[in-house]
């Protein structure tokens, strides 16, 4: 069976490209710090010496779209082209392009919709950042293949919270579950307090400190049984009007398992949103 | 009210270069080309396969035809492709790094503390 190598949280960030590239008279003041704390991140998953990832993301209506919304996609592609017209416009993105894995996207479909997850798929799916950044902080040489899976955090009606965690519960089951010698990496990018296109947009902070200080710690703790008492649908709309995509989170916490403390977390307080960083090793911690 | 057709607007003009430039110099012309040519084609479907009752209100029109980013908020437009669009048309006139999105969060400031609108489609 295949072994979980490494179970990774993460913010998704697209300015951290732009900030990380540029000549050093460009660079944000803000920028070297990040650097650090990013390649000391990439240490962990290095470290566990991954065969392949799962990449669990949302995408930002640029395939997807509200004539068609899936709540729950596989990616089932034999490669994935990345990034779009709009995101290299706007973050300054490179185009990129993955390997995919087909048995394990069966897998994970056929397993999925036998434990009573209805999970669409994609043949043909062109991947955005939320998928892309952890690629560019977690792994820039980008050598490994990938399965992405998708969740609507962005267009209401949503799933609710807790069904996030049990999808994040059972793909976890479907990995391990996975005849396989590969060692996997299951990485799964979402946001703490955020605003996009409102009043508390890109300010010096995140829109709620308060809201990130105590996501932090449910993260951390996987202290799931806190966070799904106090989020709602609602209550997610007021730290700030994209933080619906904290169900990201709550579905990693699914996948590392109820009161399982991260191994690794870091934090970086940044304009416009906290940068926040996890990871779990359910086999130990790698030598 | 349709939101949804003015989320349909948003999204296929942010994602075509040659529509983000036509809608940032003429606004008005590129609303009333784009609602009686595009507003009622289903995206990935051939061009012969159209909706039939797909359209505007007044002040649906309106504020896509001005530029009128904080009624398209009142309106319940989704705030990621509004937000996403008006950067890459005024960003550029701005010389401040982020000072079009400040600005944007600025002419938005009445709805603080305040619940935003629905933008459920």
């Amino acid at each position: 069976m295949a072994t979980i190598a490494a179970i990774i949280a993460s913010t998704h960030h697209p300015f951290y490209y732009r900030a990380s590239t540029a000549p050093p008279e460009e660079r944000p003041p803000f920028a070297d710090e990040w650097v650090a704390k990013v390649e000391a991140f990439r240490a962990t998953l290095t470290a566990a010496r991954p065969d392949l990832l799962v990449l669990v993301g949302s995408d930002h209506f640029h395939q997807i779209w509200l004539d068609n919304m899936p709540q729950f996609l596989v990616g089932n592609a034999p490669v994935y082209d990345a990034n779009w017209y709009n995101e290299e416009r706007e973050f300054g993105l490179p185009r990129m392009r993955m390997e995919g894995n087909l048995d394990l996207s069966n897998h994970i479909l056929r397993s999925g919709l036998d434990m009573g997850f209805d999970l669409a798929f994609s043949n043909e799916m062109r991947l955005d950042h939320s998928v892309t950044c952890p690629i560019i902080t977690l792994r820039p040489q980008n050598d490994l293949p990938v399965v992405p899976v998708y969740t609507n955090i962005f267009a209401p009606p949503m799933p609710q919270p807790s069904r996030f965690v049990a999808l994040g519960k059972a793909l976890r089951g479907m990995v391990e579950s996975w005849e396989s010698d590969l060692r996997v990496a299951i990485i799964g990018t979402g946001h703490l307090s955020l605003e996009l296109g409102g009043p508390r947009q890109f300010g010096p902070h995140g829109p709620d400190p308060v809201f990130d200080e105590r996501a932090v710690r449910w993260i951390a703790e996987s202290d799931v049984e806190g966070a799904l008492a106090e989020v709602t649908l609602e209550s997610l709309a007021l730290p700030g009007n994209a933080t619906h995509g904290f169900m990201d989170f709550l579905l990693m916490m699914g996948v590392a398992g109820e009161g399982v403390k991260a191994d690794y977390v870091d934090t970086l307080d940044l304009f416009h949103t906290m940068e926040a960083y996890f990871t779990w090793y359910p086999n130990g911690v790698p030598a | 009210m349709s939101k949804y057709l003015l989320d349909k607007f948003l999204y296929t003009v942010d994602r075509d270069p040659d529509l983000v430039e036509r809608y940032r110099e003429d606004p008005r012309g590129t609303v009333a080309w784009w609602e009686e040519n595009m507003a009622n084609q289903l995206l990935n479907c051939h061009a012969g396969e159209r909706s039939t009752w797909l359209k505007f209100d007044e002040r649906e029109r309106e504020a896509l035809s001005t530029h009128d980013y904080p009624a398209l908020f009142e309106l319940g437009s989704h705030p990621f492709l509004c937000l996403t669009l008006f950067i890459a048309m005024f960003e550029r006139d701005y010389d401040e790094p982020l000072g079009f999105q400040l600005a944007y969060a600025e002419a938005l400031r009445p709805w603080l503390g305040k619940a935003y609108p629905d933008i459920a489609t």
